[in-house]
């Protein structure tokens, strides 16, 4: 035995470290998505017994208005959540200085991100709050009546994404900070000597250079995007009228709320969700890939 | 370094720069700002419409209350008792795959560690049915140990990534060294590699801290009563009993919010070191 390992050692250890995490990982992550996938063929309430229906759950979503109303509101948050590239590169710019207490200001805009989404979610609530919310006061005194943000059809997917927009650019904030830090002095000085400055300077000497902090930026965007729930469930519940649901709360309303076990009918919403997100994993993974075998 | 130093421009522009830092800081603090004063305001205030002027007197009752009248102490103690076994079990799992995928030249060596970055980007709601199920089954649903199970699972994709990725970067040559001599893989991993893990180990236990601490929705799927549930989906439970008591759920965020705010602003350098790892080459 002793000898046996002696002699295969660097063999084995690889698969010995790795087993624990695997096994984990594969349980809770890997056969689950298998397991979603096959679940959203069945009709079931979670308890009682499943009946296979085939590709039913699929052909009612493609027929169930809710289903379109998330499928847009997660293609307007995706939009909308991509600000927070630019916008926190603008503060990262702003902040990039060498003045007396920069440090501190630096934490103090980075702190919404380290709230929770429900804390964010319920100082929002009271910011865009009906009859004494500052919002509300704000747009009294600009427009002559307030606006009930939260409880406006037109404006709540908005008002939610504002929220999440908050502690997002704090995030691309903090990395495009890290990357200004490791920008290559001599270049700067050598373009500001050539005469660059500015929009020139930002966009040919000093994004290129930023371009591994705009990836992770983007990967974070995209994917919080998509993953966007806690806002939506504290703030509406999806409401008014279900307008500020996005896929990732209707399936949690399908599956698991007052509103019904239907388990198969949720994976199947999950799968989709699933599937989109595929659509991005596979891109950064790719991306990924050839940086690592490239080295 | 870009922009160009403040000190290089003209005094005007450097007293308009030093001016405008805290104008921006208190508007970008606007919600945050709103939400503490509110927690000081006592209800009569509120009642009296009084909601932006000065307090009429600084009513650290509503933290008081707050404790007195509801589950805080107890979902604020779930939540520690769910997330440190779950900073320790994610940190411990992925120090020894990232040991593996860092330090072993094995064939499906890149197929395992992308396994893991991709899973750690799913959405939850593909996990959802079957990881609730699974821990229905084993009768750990609506238990601190049930979330903590799957919390320690899922973190160990993101933590796997960060600590292959920091193990890569150390010299590789102490451990060809180390080998020659004859030491085993197992005492590599603990002798040599593990303490110079300690800034990576660091770095991720307040990062897992502050997910962990901050996660919302395993809570509502895994938990539902008030001896397992943790500070975020209490805090949900306690504002729809709190119809409209801005004040007691501006002092209730306040104190869910702040372990992690503490853990932040005591291990900055390794929070910020953590989460920006891959944003420069």
């Amino acid at each position: 035995m002793t000898a046996y390992w002696k002699a295969n050692q660097r063999r084995l250890a690889p698969l010995l470290f790795l087993a624990p995490g695997m096994l984990m990982f594969a349980i809770y992550v890997i056969i689950p998505i298998a397991q979603s996938m096959w679940i959203s063929f069945y009709d079931w309430d979670g308890l009682g017994e499943r009946v296979w229906i085939g590709t039913a759950n699929y052909v009612e979503l493609a027929d169930d208005d809710s289903f379109y109303t998330s499928l847009k509101n997660n293609v307007i948050w995706l939009a909308l959540y991509l600000l927070a590239v630019p916008a926190g590169l603008l503060i990262a710019i702003f902040l990039n200085q060498n003045v007396r207490g920069i440090r501190l200001y630096k934490s103090l805009f980075f702190f919404p991100f380290v709230i929770s989404q429900v804390v964010v979610g319920l100082m929002f609530a009271w910011f865009y709050a009906p009859n004494f919310g500052l919002f509300y006061k704000l747009t009294e005194i600009l427009f002559g009546s307030g606006t009930a943000v939260l409880a406006d059809e037109r404006f709540v997917t908005y008002g939610i994404i504002v929220a999440g927009l908050w502690p997002q650019i704090a995030y691309v904030m903090i990395l495009y900070l890290t990357g200004l830090n490791n920008v290559a002095p001599d270049q700067v000085e050598a373009a500001r000597l050539d005469g660059a400055k500015g929009w020139r300077m930002l966009w040919y000497v000093i994004l290129p250079q930023l371009r591994p902090a705009t990836f992770i930026a983007v990967v974070v965007t995209v994917i919080g995007a998509l993953r966007s729930f806690d806002l939506v469930s504290i703030m509406t519940s999806g409401g008014p009228y279900g307008t500020s649901r996005v896929l990732s709360y209707y399936m949690y309303e399908q599956a698991l709320s007052e509103y019904g076990y239907r388990m198969g009918y949720g994976a199947a919403i999950a799968v989709v969700l699933f599937g989109i997100m595929m659509i991005f994993i596979s891109g950064f993974i790719w991306k990924m890939w050839r940086d690592e075998t490239e080295r | 370094m870009f922009p160009r130093p403040i000190e290089q421009t003209s005094p005007a522009r450097q007293m308009l720069y030093k001016a405008a830092l805290p104008v921006a800081l208190v508007l970008w603090l606007l919600p945050l700002l709103g939400v503490a004063v509110t927690s000081f305001r006592p209800a009569s205030d509120l009642a009296q419409g009084n909601y932006f002027g000065m307090p009429s007197y600084f009513a650290i009752e509503n933290y008081a209350d707050v404790f007195r009248n509801t589950d805080m102490a107890q979902y604020i103690l779930n939540s520690f008792r769910l997330t440190i076994p779950v900073v320790i079990g994610a940190v411990a799992l992925s120090t020894m795959t990232g040991f593996a995928l860092g330090i072993y030249k094995f064939r499906s060596n890149l197929l395992v560690f992308f396994l893991f970055v991709a899973g750690n980007f799913v959405p939850f709601q593909i996990l959802m049915v079957p990881v609730r199920d699974l821990t229905y089954n084993m009768g750990l649903i609506n238990t601190t140990t049930g979330l903590a199970l799957f919390h320690i699972a899922f973190q160990t994709g993101f933590c796997t990534l960060f600590m292959r990725n920091f193990i890569k970067a150390l010299p590789f040559e102490l451990i060809e060294a180390a080998r020659v001599e004859g030491v085993t893989e197992l005492r590599i991993f603990w002798y040599i590699v593990l303490p110079l893990m300690r800034p990576a180990i660091a770095a991720l236990s307040v990062l897992i801290f502050t997910f962990i601490w901050n996660d919302y929705f395993w809570a509502t799927v895994l938990t539902t009563s008030r001896e397992a549930q943790p500070v975020t989906a209490g805090l949900n439970s306690l504002n729809g009993q709190w119809v409209a008591a801005w004040h007691l759920v501006s002092a209730g965020s306040i104190i869910a919010a702040m372990p992690p705010v503490i853990m932040f602003f005591l291990m900055q350098r390794h929070f910020i070191a953590g989460l920006t790892l891959g944003a420069v080459k």
